[in-house]
Parts: C-alpha cells; structure tokens; sequence
C-alpha cells in the first residue's frame, strides 16, 4: 500500500531562524529544507532573512548568498546558472522547477525551497537521482542503426529533423517525473515522464533503425501505461516542454501497430 | 538487501508485452459511454415513478431493455478496468492481487444481478 504520511524518520520540525541583515530595509524571508545524514536528527525548515537590495533576481543567487554570506552548511547543486544543466531542480514555492531561472519576483510571500518530491534525499536540496538516471539509460538514449555506417553521415530531412523539437532541449532535470503522482507510487517500475520523453525523441528520430524494439520494451502496463495524463509534468516542467504529449504519441503508435 | 546494479533495478524483469489492448478497450468503452450514458439516464429516468404494471410495460419495450442491458455492461466492464488501474496504482504486493480478484467478482456479480433483474422486467 502507498504511505500517504511520512515515516517519523522524515517529519520535518521547526529550524533555526538566523538573524536579519542589519540596516535593511528590503527584507525577505526564506524558509529552506534542511537535513544532515550525519547528525541522526529529523529533517528541519531554516528560516534566512536576505537583504533583498543586495540581492540577485533569481532563486538561486539568493541560495547562493545564504550559502556565502549566512550558512556555509546549506547544500544544493549549481551549475550554468541558466538553465541548461538541469542541477538546481528544487521545489520552489510549491512548484518543481529550476532554481536559476525561476525569479523570485514570481513567489508571493516567504519563499519556501525543498527538494524534488517523493526522492530520497541525499543532503538538504540534494535529491538521490540515482534510479531516474538509470531509468534514463535503459530507453537506450541514443541512435541505434543496424544499416553499414555511411560513407560522410545519417541524413536527415528539415521536415524529419523539425519532429525533435520539444524533445531534444530536456535538461533532464527531473521536475517532471518528480511532479507525476504516478511516479511517486510506482516510481519503481513506471518510467516516469522524463524518461519516456527521451523514448519518444528516439522512436520519432526518422534516422533510428530499432523503433520496434524500442515500442517492445515500453509495452507494459507500468513502464508506459502507468501514465494517466495527469498532465502535471507539462505544468511543471521549467524548459516548457510536454512530457504527456511524448506519452499520447507513444501509446498512440502502440495502438497503430496492434489494432 | 541484495547488492543490484542502478540498470538492473531500473529494467526489473523487463517489458510484460501488454498493456496496449487495456489501453485500446478503455478508449473504446469510453466512446460507447458517451453515447450510452444520456441514453441510459434519460431512457432510466423516464420509467420511473410509475406503478408496477407501468415500469413492467416500459422496460418490456425493446429498445429500452436493450439500452439498460447495454448500459451495466459496457459501464460496468469500463468500471472495472478503471478500478483495476486505481488498484494497481495505489495497492500493492498480495493484497493488490486479493483486491483485484475481489474487484473482478464484484463487478460481474452486480452484471449479473442487474441483468437477471433486467430479464424478469422485460419478460
């Protein structure tokens, strides 16, 4: 059976409240996830004040100035500060989106930051994507061609090559699949969203030669049909694109290839 | 605990090649719902209120038999194959199995009380 609460070990109690910044007059307040593996204590929410005068205009320049200015303990992963890597995956505000290009003018209130839902938590905002990544790895991400090898390239049309767009930009940053109540119960065995994006953007690739083999091994009634179009990955999704429609498209040539 | 590659947790036992014919059967009962639901409601509302020998009369009439017959089995086979979904999503391990069996007998059994009651209006 599903756990619709938390087991005593992840009920998160009340943090610290650090200070507020002297002599601000532009104060905002950030209440952020905190756990340590190490210390044997339950999860908390910190409370940070910043100085919003001297502070960046997205979520993560203010993690990134807690972190150097306030509390060098607070973890979370960063990269290309604009939303190409995909490490700031975080739920913001209620939403799972990218901390880098998520602008804080676009939170009302106290801005409230955890990690990626229903994940195992490696430290503070930092989500074990151990299992996702192999989900990823098993849709086989790449070309596979059983043809020799041409002479100069694999051609591709304009027309064939327009099929890729809303699937080739995923960053895979995992706030999809992390949004997707299907996901959460049966993250074990459904791919998750993000994961069959990326199936998709194979199978349509015009210059793949596997794309039966690729229909086989998604026709499960939890690899793929877990998917109930709940349609909160397209919502959520910070790069814009729509996971659940990769999904209809792929159910939909399951259905041409049977009936 | 047993010592499994990331890969090999990923891929399980692999693909169970179903799950399209699921898929396809609820698409179509779903379609013969929206044309049968007004039907059956509208058809159902109208015999009620009478005295027995009237709803006797009314569901004696064939196209209204039919109708209602239509109605408990294709809404209670699509009511099944969503209820298994459910089922599957939020139950697991043994007692998924029980429920589901459990659903199965529920389903058919109130097919089968609808449709007896059905057969001795009409007849």
């Amino acid at each position: 059976m599903v756990q619709f609460t938390l087991p005593k070990n992840s009920r998160i109690t009340a943090g610290k409240t650090w200070p507020k910044p002297d002599g601000a007059t532009n104060i905002r307040k950030f209440q952020i996830y905190r756990w340590n593996p190490d210390n044997g204590e339950t999860p908390r929410v910190d409370t940070y004040f910043l100085d919003m005068d001297k502070c960046g205009p997205m979520v993560l320049d203010a993690l990134i100035k807690i972190k150097n200015e306030i509390d060098p303990t607070l973890t979370f992963r960063r990269s290309c500060r604009e939303g190409i890597c995909g490490s700031c995956a975080m739920n913001i505000d209620g939403i799972n989106t990218l901390a880098c290009i998520y602008g804080l003018d676009e939170v009302k209130g106290d801005v409230k930051i955890y990690p990626l839902p229903h994940m195992p938590v490696v430290k503070d905002l930092i989500p074990d994507l151990t299992h996702f990544y192999a989900q990823h790895a098993s849709i086989m991400p790449w070309l596979e061609t059983k043809t020799n090898k041409p002479a100069k390239e694999w051609r591709q049309s304009i027309e064939d090559r327009k099929k890729l767009d809303g699937l080739y930009e995923c960053v895979m940053c995992a706030s999809c699949s992390t949004s997707c109540p299907s996901y959460w119960w049966n993250g074990d065995r459904y791919l998750g969203p993000a994961a069959l994006l990326h199936a998709y953007r194979w199978i349509i690739d015009s210059r793949d030669e596997a794309t039966g083999e690729r229909l086989d091994e998604l026709e499960d009634p939890f690899k793929l049909y877990r998917c109930h179009t709940i349609m909160n990955c397209a919502k959520t999704c910070p790069k814009g694109l729509n996971p659940a429609k990769a999904i209809a498209h792929i159910k939909q040539m399951m259905v041409e290839r049977t009936v | 605990m047993s010592y499994l590659t990331d890969r090999k947790r990923a891929v399980g036992n692999g693909a169970g090649s179903e799950g399209t014919h699921h898929h396809w059967k609820m698409m179509v009962s779903s379609i013969c719902l929206v044309v049968l639901v007004p039907f059956f409601v509208f058809t159902f509302g109208a015999g009620l209120g009478g005295t027995y020998e009237d709803v006797q009369a009314y569901f004696s009439s064939p196209f209204v038999a039919l109708v209602m017959a239509l109605g408990l089995i294709v809404g209670l086979r699509h009511f099944k194959m969503e209820i298994d979904e459910a089922v599957e999503d939020y139950v697991h391990g043994l007692a998924q199995k029980l429920t589901l069996i459990a659903v199965n007998a529920a389903t058919y059994v109130l097919m089968a009380v609808g449709l007896f009651a059905l057969l001795k209006l009409a007849l």
